[in-house]
């Protein structure tokens, strides 16, 4: 039987969506809301972010009990950057309590990169270990060995990244992270079908349901600035030439019109179970998105 | 061995402000070879205290300098015991270590630390330091080809590079190599490169446990 919803759908075929939100900087949950609302029926589950690039922000937690309030299916993304084991298992035994039971397993991005340069950064485990922590308390115990009143069982979910190079250490770590207990994987954004098409030959050996992630772009200078600043992510230089020198309203159009192209490349090739759409900020396109990729 | 550069000269003088009759210490280890708190050093930083006195500053204050052989061993300290009687405050520039046990020994003296000690490591080019190893009391070098993925690493993780390398580089700095790739690329060459596929359990962090003591017969 499956965990989650989330799983129900993967396990059904269907092509599966999911997209991105990205809690508030500060406690006023209303904008939050309303992009909760105009997507969670629109999408298989809502990934909410944790802290992303490092900057700190309303939590993760917190907006997935919101989404989990209002009826939709969330994700829980937890990174190692900003909480050592202790903190980390007491969040997942919370998690399960409410309810949250798809977390995605991460390692975080480096404090270096956010708005708080000056904070201690944790890494007391790292995703793999993140991974195989869930299955020890699965398992009934802490990572001390102590006895857990109660169960918990999780959907667990990683990353990968099919555009790496060199890709065979990132492929080490994805069987790492499958050994695990990682059963889904939701990837770096994606520009390159063909790398994703390499990689999925590779990946369909094992037993796991793979999402591809889609980063919209909405500017020639935000692709210019991801490829520069946001980790793990290339755009290639003809989708930057795409987007050069449109104006604002044609750019949009355009970062909509790449990320449907890919969608329906991945579609129709059926490479793999389903897109993961970040759309980072700017959640209220992702139905125009799902609706020019014919979802 | 361990590496550490000199603190600004006006934070320097900034301490200096309390005392009369000031030694500048210097140590012939580590600090030395990483051109920080050497013998030469010593006479440059006592220089400049001279030059801040031309200009109004530390006015009438006196220095003396010396240069020990290590400051982390009492048994060099002992040569400037007759000196430390005749100062109120010692101007250190030993790692941090040094600055401890010169401190200890000289209960009665104000002990200044000069430099900022950063970490344990060696000389890639002329002039150019680098950290290689932490300390972390679990040295996992074997499985890594030489290369310490603790401190190599941004984030020290174990089990492979992160989702942040891009071309053999690292998000916290696309000058700065990925460690892992590092341990990659050298296990290739090594023929040993599947030694990757083995998961590495979470560290030890009770071996970490400050302040760390340790006897050796």
């Amino acid at each position: 039987m499956a965990i989650s919803l989330f799983e129900e759908k993967l396990n059904s075929k269907k092509f599966v969506v999911t997209a991105e939100v990205g809690p508030p900087k500060g406690s006023d949950l209303s904008h939050t809301k309303k992009i909760i609302e105009l997507l969670k029926d629109r999408v298989d589950a809502l990934n909410v972010t944790d802290h992303q690039s490092s900057v700190m922000r309303y939590p993760s937690l917190g907006v997935c009990l919101l989404i989990k309030e209002m009826g939709g299916e969330p994700i829980l993304q937890m990174t190692c950057r900003d909480r050592n084991r202790i903190a980390l298992q007491a969040d997942l035994l919370f998690a399960y309590s409410r309810g949250i039971k798809n977390v995605l397993c991460l390692t975080g991005d480096a404090v270096e990169i956010g708005d708080h340069k000056d904070a201690k950064p944790v890494f007391d485990l790292d995703s793999v270990q993140l991974i195989r922590t869930i299955k020890t308390l699965e398992s009934g115990y802490d990572l001390s060995g102590s006895k857990l009143s109660g169960k918990v069982e999780f959907f667990i979910g990683a990353s990968c990244n099919p555009e790496a190079d060199p890709i065979e250490p990132q492929l080490f770590k994805f069987e790492k992270k499958v050994e695990s207990g990682a059963r889904f994987f939701q990837t770096q954004g994606i520009y390159d079908v063909s790398s994703l098409r390499k990689f999925m030959q590779y990946a369909r050996q094992f037993p796991v349901k793979i999402l591809a992630g889609i980063i919209v772009l909405f500017s020639y200078k935000m692709a210019l600035y991801m490829n520069e600043n946001v980790p793990g992510i290339r755009v290639p230089s003809e989708v930057l030439e795409e987007l050069r020198g449109l104006d604002r309203q044609a750019a949009e159009k355009k970062g909509i019109e790449i990320a449907s192209r890919t969608i329906r490349k991945i579609k129709e090739e059926n490479l793999c179970q389903g897109i993961h759409i970040m759309a980072i900020g700017r959640e209220h396109i992702i139905p125009e998105v799902l609706e020019a990729s014919g979802l | 061995m361990i590496v550490a550069t000199r603190k600004p000269i006006e934070e320097i003088i900034g301490f200096l402000a309390p005392y009369d009759s000031i030694l500048i210490l210097g140590c012939g280890t580590c600090v030395t070879v990483c051109n920080s708190g050497g013998e030469r050093e010593v006479a440059l930083i006592h220089s400049a205290l001279r030059v801040a006195q031309t200009k109004g500053l530390l006015d009438g204050k006196r220095f003396h300098e010396y240069t020990v052989k290590r400051q982390c061993d009492n048994e060099f300290l002992e040569a400037i015991k007759g000196k430390s009687y005749e100062v109120d405050a010692i101007l250190t520039l030993a790692c941090g270590v040094g600055v401890q046990v010169l401190a200890e020994f000289f209960p009665h003296v104000v002990c200044i630390p000069g430099l900022n000690t950063l970490f344990m490591g060696s000389s890639s080019k002329l002039g150019i330091w680098d950290e290689r190893c932490a300390g972390c009391g679990d040295c996992r070098l074997y499985e890594t080809g030489g290369i310490c993925p603790i401190t190599r690493c941004a984030k020290g993780i174990l089990n492979g590079p992160c989702g942040g390398s891009k071309d053999g580089k690292c998000e916290v700095d696309r000058e700065m190599d990925c460690g892992w790739i590092m341990i990659y690329e050298r296990l290739l060459k090594l023929g040993r490169v599947q030694t990757l596929r083995t998961y590495v359990p979470p560290r030890e962090y009770s071996l970490k446990k400050k302040p760390k003591r340790v006897m050796i017969a």
